[in-house]
C-alpha cells in the first residue's frame, strides 16, 4: 500500500461512479432527496485534488487527510460517514502486517466507527449493508495468500449486500420516512459504496 | 429548468455574498468555512445560539441571525448538512463565555455533522434537536420525526431567552419544551428542483399532492388526489392536534409556512381554514405568523405549525427581534 495505489484506486472509483451517475441519482430520487450523487462526486473530486500534495506520504497519513478533506467539503450524511470510515481506518494502519491483514484490521475499525457515528447497523437499508459484509469477508479471508481471490470474494459480498437493501424497510436516514414505500428500491448509499468496493477490487484483480 | 444561475457550482457562494451585502447592517457572511454571524457582538456574555442545515430553505437559518434569535448559522450545500468545520469556526467566532447551544433539525446528516463539529470544540455546549413534523411516526426503530417549520419558533423563543442572560441549561431545557409544544405537517403540490440536478426531485401528477411531505421534497405519508383547501387543512390539523392534544381554551401560535412556490394569497386562505378549525374546538389563536420561512426551493405547497403557548413562550415570542427575515419591536 502506498499513496500512489490509494489515488489509483480513487481514480477507478471516480470512473465507476461517473459511469453510474444517473442510476445513483435516480435511486436517491426514489427514496431520498437527490443530493447523494453530488456529494459523492464532490468528495471524490476534492480527494483527487490532494494527489500531488500527498504524493509519497505514508498511507495512514494519506487516508487521514483525505478523510478530513471529505469531512470539510462534502456535507450531508455521506460526508460525515465516509470521513469517519477513512479517519477510522487511518488509526489502525500497521505496515508490519501483510497488506490483506492490515486492510482487514483498518477496514474493521473504520466500519465500527461508522456504525457508531450513524447509530446504525446491518439491515437498516444503508451503505452499512455493503460495508459490514465486506468487513466480515476481509476478516475471514485475510489469512489467505491469493489477493486476487480475496478481491473476488469481497466483490461478491459487496454485491450481495447491495442487493439485500432492495427488500428492506429503511430505519435510518431519509428513506426511513417512507416506511413500506421504500421496499423494492436499492439504497443509493449502498449502491455507491458497492461500486467503490467493486472498483478497488477490480484494480487488484486486473494487476 | 429556469433558474437565475451563472455557474451552478457558484450559486451558494454568490447567494451568500448577496445576502451578506443586502443585510450588512445586521450580519456578516464568512466564506470557507461558510457561516453567517451577527454584525454586533452582544454587549454582555450570553449563550451563543448556532443553527444550520442544508441550503435551499431560506430564510431558515441565516435569515434568523441577529438580535433576539441566532448568533450564527451554518449553511450547507443545497439540501445537504453543513460540514463540522463550519460549526467549529462559527462557535469559536461567536461564543462569549456562556456556552454554545446548537439547534439542529432532526435529519441524520445534520445530527452527525453537528456532533462531529461539537467534538472539535473545547467549549461548553448543548444541542436541541427539533422534531416537530407529525407526519413521521416517532419510534425507536426509525430516525424519528423530522425538524421542519417549527424550528424557527424554537430559534425565536430560545433566542429571546438567551438575550436575558439565561444559562446554557435553562436555554436548552426551554428549547426542548418549545419543541415538545410544537407540531407541524406539510403538503406539496409540485416537486422542487435542486439546481445541481437541473430537474425535479420527484414526479408528481398534475392532480396529485404529497401529503406529509418533508422540506426537501422527500416523501411523506401518502400520495393522493388534490382536494379542496378546507379538506386538506382539516386533515393536516387532525394529525397535528392529535399529536399535541391541546386542552379546551388552550392558547396557540398558528404558523402557516409556504414552501417557496405558493403565493401568500393561498397561504392566508390556509391560515383562515386552520383558524376556523381551532375556533370550533375552543382553541384560541393568540399569535400568528404567515409566510415563506422554511422553504424547499421552489416547491409549491405549505405546512401548518401549531405551538401550544404558555406565559413564558408568549413572553419570548413577543420580545424584540431584529433579523433579516423576522423583525419586530425594534
Amino acid at each position: 500500500m502506498d499513496s500512489e495505489k490509494i489515488f489509483n484506486a480513487l481514480n477507478q472509483i471516480k470512473l465507476s461512479i461517473d459511469q453510474h451517475k444517473d442510476e445513483i441519482e435516480k435511486l436517491d430520487q426514489e427514496i431520498g432527496d437527490g443530493d447523494h450523487i453530488f456529494n459523492i462526486q464532490r468528495g471524490i473530486k476534492e480527494s483527487l485534488d490532494l494527489k500531488d500534495e500527498l504524493s509519497g506520504q505514508a498511507p495512514d497519513e494519506v487516508l487521514k487527510k483525505i478523510g478530513i478533506k471529505i469531512m470539510t467539503t462534502v456535507g450531508g450524511s455521506s460526508g460525515a460517514l465516509f470521513a469517519t470510515l477513512l479517519m477510522g481506518m487511518s488509526k489502525k494502519y500497521n505496515d508490519e502486517l501483510s497488506d490483506q491483514k492490515n486492510i482487514a484490521v483498518m477496514f474493521t475499525e473504520g466500519v465500527e466507527a461508522m456504525k457508531k457515528r450513524g447509530k446504525s447497523d446491518l439491515g437498516e437499508k444503508t451503505m452499512l449493508d455493503v460495508l459490514i459484509p465486506v468487513s466480515n469477508e476481509l476478516q475471514k479471508s485475510s489469512d489467505q495468500e491469493d489477493i486476487k481471490r480475496i478481491a473476488e470474494k469481497i466483490k461478491a459480498a459487496a454485491k450481495k449486500g447491495m442487493l439485500s437493501t432492495k427488500n428492506l424497510i429503511a430505519t435510518k436516514g431519509r428513506a426511513s420516512f417512507l416506511g413500506e414505500r421504500a421496499k423494492g428500491h436499492i439504497d443509493p448509499g449502498a449502491r455507491s459504496s458497492q461500486l467503490a468496493i467493486d472498483a478497488i477490487c477490480n484494480t487488484i484483480i486486473n494487476t | 429548468m429556469k433558474k437565475f444561475v451563472n455557474n451552478v457550482d457558484d450559486i451558494l457562494t454568490e447567494s451568500l455574498t448577496g445576502f451578506g451585502d443586502a443585510h450588512s447592517d445586521i450580519l456578516e457572511v464568512k466564506l470557507k468555512p461558510d457561516f453567517v454571524s451577527r454584525k454586533l457582538k452582544p454587549a454582555k456574555p450570553k449563550v451563543a445560539l448556532i443553527s444550520g442545515g442544508g441550503s435551499g430553505h431560506e430564510p431558515l437559518h441565516g435569515g434568523f441571525v441577529g438580535y433576539g434569535m441566532l448568533d450564527a448559522a451554518c449553511p450547507g450545500q443545497v439540501f445537504s448538512a453543513p460540514t463540522p468545520d463550519q460549526m467549529e469556526a462559527a462557535a469559536n467566532h461567536v461564543h462569549s463565555g456562556k456556552g454554545i447551544l446548537f439547534i439542529v433539525k432532526n435529519y441524520s446528516g445534520d445530527i452527525m455533522n453537528f456532533e462531529m463539529g461539537a467534538d472539535m470544540l473545547n467549549l461548553e455546549q448543548q444541542t436541541i434537536v427539533v422534531n416537530d413534523d407529525v407526519a413521521v411516526e416517532d419510534s425507536t426503530f426509525t430516525t424519528g420525526r423530522r425538524g421542519v417549520a417549527g424550528t424557527m419558533i424554537v430559534e425565536k423563543t430560545v433566542g429571546s431567552l438567551a438575550e436575558t442572560g439565561a444559562s446554557l441549561d435553562e436555554c436548552k431545557n426551554f428549547g426542548d419544551h418549545v419543541n415538545k409544544m410544537t407540531g407541524s405537517m406539510g403538503v406539496a403540490f409540485t416537486s422542487c428542483t435542486v439546481p445541481a440536478a437541473g430537474k425535479p426531485t420527484f414526479d408528481i401528477g398534475r392532480d396529485e399532492m404529497e401529503f406529509g411531505v418533508g422540506i426537501h421534497g422527500e416523501p411523506g405519508r401518502k400520495r393522493e388526489k388534490i382536494k379542496t383547501a378546507n379538506e386538506i387543512v382539516a386533515e393536516l390539523m387532525d394529525a397535528i392536534l392529535e399529536d399535541l392534544s391541546p386542552n379546551n381554551n388552550q392558547e396557540v401560535l398558528l404558523h402557516v409556512n409556504g414552501f417557496g412556490g405558493t403565493p401568500l394569497m393561498e397561504l392566508y386562505l390556509l391560515f383562515e381554514a386552520a383558524k376556523k378549525i381551532l375556533d370550533q374546538k375552543n382553541i384560541t389563536v393568540s399569535r400568528s405568523l404567515v409566510g415563506n420561512y422554511t422553504t424547499s426551493l421552489d416547491m409549491a405547497g405549505g405546512s401548518i405549525t401549531v405551538t401550544k403557548l404558555d406565559e413564558k413562550i408568549i413572553e419570548h415570542w413577543d420580545s424584540p427581534v431584529h433579523t433579516a427575515a423576522l423583525r419586530w419591536k425594534m
